[in-house]
């Protein structure tokens, strides 16, 4: 259908090839138009945004039906080489498969929602136009991410994201803290980055300079990759080096703590930059590089993910910024993803991402309207507004359902998927029994924050009511994506059958289109009976959480204050947040800084004074009396030791120099008389 | 007995005005007389020159290079006394210990 | 159509000596004609550019060699020859001199004293350094090296900042002593070969340098020895103008306190003159001695890498009194950072290495000239550069914010942007060869990062400094300066290849012949 539209249209053209570049091209383009003209344009130039993206959207779903239609192993691919030199080449190339048409499918609807949601969300601010330029911006690279066909075209893009939410996080840079965010977000993420990097650079060399996907999982797969290090392969640490970027990107621990400050920016920007797609991006690293990890690889990112999902869950459970609890969600769920990519459940893993980026960008837009209409992030001062806000409240309710894993929504279908296989993960080796245990404690106090969430935001009393007066729906605009995103968390959505388990399918195996387009690279999935328990055991952990909310902040017949003053140790670490930052600013960045002075200090003083004290003495002695090193390392440098010599010299010299010819032709003439008298006597 | 005249009588001749010339050059505080023993060197170098020519290398090398002391030593006396006679006009003098401006 | 082919001829000569006959005419313009200096100066750079752009567009990229070759006798005697050429290594060295010598005569506008006199020696400075580009006779090399020299201490010394006469006379002797050594070498280099000659091709030929075994000051010298004190000797004098630690003090204050288009030559050009000189010069005639020394030489570069990364970091934490908080230090200090990744791209001989290191030479050219630039331009505005002066320039300047960010992202080596590439060539190219340093040295782009996104933070985000609510945004002529290198800067991070193809024959050249040693 898509390839059909572009030949008619462009029939000079290869179809798929200029569709692709058009996908790629239509936010750049809008990018470009914002950045230079976008103020002088009517409305500030966001319909170029919204039509540019709406083109990818439309593109997308095109390619989405072209697949469905031609099934799994579609795959297309164009590369032409980039950089040429004798004897290296790099190339830049465009992939096309189940994976990244997905991946661009969630990209350009998000995208598009947030976009449409951002013209009423934004349309006071004073760089309206700025703003759809940098989402733009985001949208041409987070696409280019997912269309490259090797990890260096990977890591360009990876890095654009970088920049466009560093761009977006610090938007209000008026405000300081926003400024630090968007700081702070791009060094911890490069850290990250610079270790994927060195992953990249060790593929490159082991592989003889291979960077494609695919001729790196055959050459792998040939076992050709040999080498060790420390007594680690290669081929583990190169897996655990591109790890560590998704580690950065996808805000895992350790490098978590710039994404709850990331909240900084813009709401819309959060929903889609920092809950649907960019933190997103690890999860597609990984799935896009799976065949390349090796079981102990693998194990890594299991734990990780595992132990994330459990850490960011507790994080969040007592916060009261409606934002960072979403946050520290959007951080327990890419966790959970990982943790299912780990224990090999290739499918689920990616399929969580699908579903957790409608949800959660539909949780993030909901909180965006509360903030809208209440002009306040603190869920102290919320309260009771579901009766004045019943899209928004019906929307977060629905997409607050699906990410506690309730039956009937998406987040129960494909979270249970991932528990299941890390259940049977840890039945098939028990000494990992953590992994599953963590899944499943997160899932319980996930069910536990977001309704704590949605008690003290939706139900109770008013606590401001000068802000809840004030507090009105959002416009359609805003409220429009917000529908679509709380249907597209309908279980429905992804399996054709409302409970969402799947075997009752409208149409056919089609239907779990999810399930359908992606194929495990191994038969890595196994339908045990650890599925079972994990669904009852899920929904066990769920319902218990969604209990304690409803009796603490509903009934309130157990109160939080207690429960805080019973386990004050606890709660002080929660909500310290176990002071990682606290810990990383004492041991890295104090101890960073403390380097920088000192290398500082060494250059000031031990190299130029090695200059100085080598190369002049003479002047040294003098410059004892000065206090000030750096003065006195200044003053007196080789350079000023030699000419202040040569100025004595010369002083004493110029007393010969008299001027009176006749005294230089005597001395000149008894020289000479002297010379002859010498030669004759020798 | 015949006196013959050789080239020592030359070399004794161009040696006694050259001493001459040194003296004066060294001795004497008039700018003009300097001028005059540095005439004296000069011509001392020439007569050099000619005695030389006739006697030792036979051929008109030494003459030439006399002819062209003499054109150098004229010009010099022109320049030279060109410059005492300014110097006098704006200073009255020709001493040249009076005349010491570009000392430092 | 003959006068054309006349300068095709001589295109060397007419790039260099263009410069030299706009002097000549801005010699006998009356001094208060402030503009019409300015404006000849303009023509006559602008010439020498275009002059350039020519010599790139007949240059022929698959011809490892040397083109357009002029040889004429200068000094018959000691068979010194007026003897002028380019290949890949220095076209791409004279395209960026040229072109960063006319957008200079436009960021020169701001010097109101002594303008005759300025442009005088500008245009001097850049005949010098086109000069230093295109020789290849050693001793026309080594000339042109000093004639550079004077011009620029004076740039520095009558029309620097505060400090001026300090950092001029630093300059100028540390170079000095750096082109004593090398003179030592040149001799060496003479008298050794068979038959003498300054030739640096006839040099580079094998068992024309026959070096002996040498007693000097009572030290025996075997032949090696005696090679490798003489590469020694040659590195130090190019390393104190790359500048590779511990030779770099004197670049920082003489950046500093420099007028703004002197720093954008300074680090722009005469940075590369050592890492120039290293290629042209030592790497031909001393192959195995460069091959004794890589590794070395790529440990520098680690230190120069991580070293000025931290060094630049430290003008943000640092005081003023302490010898930080300087926004142009900050820079000159990334300079040093960034001519480490040229190091260690020249130590590991690798396609990937030496090309990435070339162009990084470049690129390094283009965004640290576009930084100074900026800095430049919010200096004549507002007479300082410290970094806690300034405070939310954003809201007041997005234009000038918006040019700052691009070429700081340059800096840091943003994908899309033209640094990324050269620095990313490095490391593919040095991982091979020694990946415990290429692995340290990437730590460098995480404090690259930090540093520059704080500075970034400090000058143009949070609340606006009200001291600063009238500030002007970048005008029409500094804006002309600037656009042209940040469109260079986006197109060679999208699409390196134009400059690649310039060098990569001759680069490949003088790979084998290092591999060989």
């Amino acid at each position: 259908m898509l390839e059909s539209l572009f030949l008619k249209f462009l029939p000079s053209l290869d179809p798929m090839t200029s569709a692709m570049v058009m996908l790629l091209g239509m936010p750049l383009l809008g990018f470009v138009i914002q950045i230079f003209i976008g103020k002088r344009l009517f409305r500030g130039g966001d319909w170029v945004s919204v039509g540019t993206i709406f083109v990818s959207f439309a593109l997308s779903v095109l390619l989405f039906i072209d697949l469905l239609s031609s099934g799994p192993q579609f795959q297309w691919t164009t590369s032409w080489t980039w950089i040429d030199l004798p004897h290296f080449q790099l190339t830049m190339g465009i992939l096309v498969d189940p994976v990244t048409i997905l991946m661009l499918l969630v990209i350009t609807t998000v995208s598009f929602l947030v976009f449409l949601y951002s013209i009423g969300y934004m349309h006071e601010d004073p760089r309206y136009s700025r703003y759809f330029a940098y989402l733009s911006f985001f949208s041409f690279s987070m696409i280019g991410l997912v269309l490259a066909d090797n990890l260096f075209a990977l890591y360009i893009f990876w890095e654009l994201v970088g920049l466009a939410s560093y761009l977006l996080i610090s938007f209000w840079f008026e405000k300081p803290e926003a400024a630090e965010a968007g700081k702070k977000a791009f060094i911890v993420t490069r850290i990250g980055d610079v270790g994927m990097f060195i992953g990249i650079l060790i593929i490159f060399f082991e592989t003889n300079g291979l960077l494609h996907f695919d001729s790196i999982f055959s050459y792998v797969a040939k076992g050709q990759f040999g080498g060790e290090f420390l007594g680690i392969s290669l081929l583990t640490l190169a897996g655990i080096c591109i790890f560590l970027g998704a580690v950065g990107k996808s805000a895992q621990f350790p490098l978590h703590i710039w994404l709850p400050d990331a909240m900084e920016g813009p709401t819309p920007v959060s929903a889609l930059i920092h809950a649907a797609t960019m933190v997103a991006a690890g999860v597609y690293l990984v799935t896009r590089m799976f065949p390349f990890f090796t079981p102990e690889a693998r194990t890594v990112i299991a734990y990780t993910g595992s132990f994330t999902a459990i850490f960011a869950a507790t994080m969040a459970l007592t916060h009261n910024d409606i934002k960072k609890v979403l946050a520290y969600s959007t951080i327990s769920q890419l966790g959970i993803m990982m943790m299912g990519l780990g224990v090999g459940a290739y499918v689920a893993g990616f399929f969580h991402l699908v579903t957790h980026a409608a949800f959660k960008a539909c949780l993030f837009l909901c909180a965006g309207s509360v903030i809208h209409a209440l002009h306040t992030q603190d869920m102290r001062e919320m309260g009771g507004i579901r009766k004045k806000m019943p899209i928004t409240f019906t929307t977060m309710g629905v997409a607050t359902l699906a990410l506690s894993g309730i039956p009937f929504f998406s987040g129960f279908v494909s979270k249970d998927l991932i528990l299941g296989e890390s259940l049977s993960f840890a039945m098939e080796n028990p000494s990992h029994f953590l992994i599953p245990l963590f899944g499943f404690l997160s899932t319980g106090l996930t069910a536990f924050y977001m309704f704590r969430l949605i008690f003290m935001t939706f139900y109770g009393e008013p606590r401001d009511s000068k802000k809840f007066d004030h507090a009105h729906e959002s416009p359609w605009v805003m409220t429009l994506p917000l529908i679509i995103l709380s249907l597209c968390s309908l279980a429905i959505f992804f399996t054709g059958s409302p409970l969402g388990l799947g075997e009752l399918s409208l149409w056919g195996e089609k239907s779990q289109w999810v399930k359908y387009l992606l194929e495990p690279p191994s038969s890595s999935e196994h339908p045990t009976s650890a599925h079972l328990y994990a669904l009852i055991l899920s929904l066990t952990m769920a319902g218990c959480g969604i209990l304690f909310a409803y009796l603490i902040y509903y009934k309130q017949t157990l109160s939080s204050e207690k429960i805080a003053e019973k386990f004050k140790c606890i709660y002080k670490t929660l909500t310290h947040l176990y002071w990682i930052d606290e810990l990383y600013e004492w041991a890295v960045i104090h101890n960073l800084l403390r380097l920088n002075t000192l290398l500082a200090h060494f250059d000031n003083r031990v190299i130029d004074q090695v200059l100085v004290d080598g190369w002049a003495p003479i002047t040294i002695s003098t410059s004892t009396n000065s206090g000030d090193f750096d003065n006195r390392a200044i003053d007196q440098m080789l350079v000023d030791g030699t000419g202040k010599v040569v100025r004595a010299s010369g002083k004493e010299v110029r007393k010969i120099q008299t001027g009176k010819i006749q005294q230089y032709l005597l001395v000149g003439l008894g020289a000479v008389c002297g010379i002859l008298i010498l030669l004759t006597l020798v | 007995m015949m006196f013959a005249v050789d080239l020592r009588h030359y070399l004794v001749l161009s040696a006694i005005l050259f001493v001459l010339g040194i003296i004066g050059i060294l001795s004497r505080k008039n700018s003009v007389g300097i001028l005059m023993g540095i005439e004296l060197v000069m011509n001392s170098a020439g007569i050099n020159f000619v005695a030389f020519s006739k006697y030792v290398a036979a051929d008109l090398s030494g003459q030439i290079f006399a002819l062209f002391i003499f054109v150098i030593a004229a010009s010099e006396v022109v320049i030279a006394l060109a410059i005492i006679l300014r110097i006098y006009q704006n200073k009255t003098t020709v001493d040249i210990e009076d005349i010491k401006d570009l000392k430092c | 159509m003959t006068y054309l082919g006349f300068i095709r001829e001589h295109l060397l000569t007419w790039i260099v000596f263009l410069p030299v006959v706009g002097m000549a005419v801005v010699l006998f313009l009356p001094k208060e004609k402030a503009g019409l200096i300015r404006w000849t100066s303009a023509f006559f750079t602008l010439l020498s550019f275009l002059a350039s752009l020519e010599l790139c567009w007949a240059f022929d990229r698959s011809e490892a060699g040397l083109q357009f070759v002029e040889k004429m006798a200068w000094i018959p005697t000691f068979n010194i020859h007026y003897y002028v050429g380019c290949d890949g290594l220095s076209i791409t060295m004279i395209l960026l001199t040229t072109l960063l010598s006319f957008l200079c005569i436009f960021a020169s506008w701001s010097i109101k004293e002594g303008v005759k006199g300025y442009f005088l020696m500008f245009l001097l400075l850049e005949a010098g350094m086109l000069g230093v580009f295109v020789s290849l006779d050693f001793f026309l090399f080594y000339v042109f090296w000093e004639l550079m020299l004077l011009p620029m201490y004076f740039l520095i010394g009558i029309w620097g900042g505060p400090k001026k006469e300090y950092a001029a006379i630093k300059f100028f002797l540390y170079t000095l002593f750096g082109s004593v050594l090398m003179l030592v070498v040149m001799l060496a280099f003479y008298f050794y070969s068979e038959p003498h000659t300054f030739d640096l091709l006839e040099l580079a030929r094998p068992q024309i340098l026959k070096i002996k075994d040498l007693n000097i000051f009572g030290i025996a010298l075997t032949i090696v020895e005696f090679r490798r004190v003489l590469f020694i000797l040659l590195f130090i004098g190019f390393a104190i103008k790359v500048p590779i630690f511990p030779f770099h003090t004197w670049l920082p204050l003489a950046h500093v306190e420099a007028p703004t288009p002197v720093s954008v030559i300074l680090a722009g050009v005469l940075l590369k003159m050592g890492a120039y000189g290293l290629l042209r010069i030592s790497f031909p005639i001393l192959p195995q001695e460069t091959y004794w020394f890589s590794y070395a030489l790529a440990l520098l570069g680690l230190v120069n890498i991580i070293y000025g990364a931290f060094c630049a970091m430290a003008q943000i934490t640092l005081p003023q009194d302490r010898g930080g908080n300087d926004w142009k230090k900050l820079i000159a200090y990334s300079s040093i950072n960034h001519m480490g990744y040229v190091l260690l791209g020249m130590a590991v001989f690798t396609t990937e290495g030496i090309n990435g290191a070339v162009f990084q030479m470049f690129n390094h050219g283009l965004t640290t000239a576009m930084l100074f630039l900026l800095v430049g331009v919010v200096y004549d505005r507002v007479h300082h550069r410290k970094l806690d002066g300034f405070g939310g320039l954003g809201v007041q300047v997005p234009i000038y914010t918006g040019l700052v960010a691009l070429a700081s992202f340059a800096s840091l080596g943003l994908p899309g942007l033209s640094s990324f590439i050269s620095e990313a060539l490095v490391f593919l190219g040095s991982f091979k060869v020694y990946p415990s340093i290429t692995i340290l040295a990437t730590l460098g782009i995480v404090i690259n990062a930090a540093f520059f996104l704080w500075a970034l933070q400090k000058i143009f985000l949070g609340p606006l400094n009200a001291q600063y609510k009238n500030l002007a945004e970048v005008n029409f002529r500094e804006l002309f300066t600037l656009v042209p290198l940040s469109v260079l800067i986006l197109f060679f991070g999208v699409y390196p290849m134009p400059v690649l193809n310039l060098m990569k024959a001759t680069l490949d050249r003088l790979l084998t012949l290092l591999q060989a040693a």
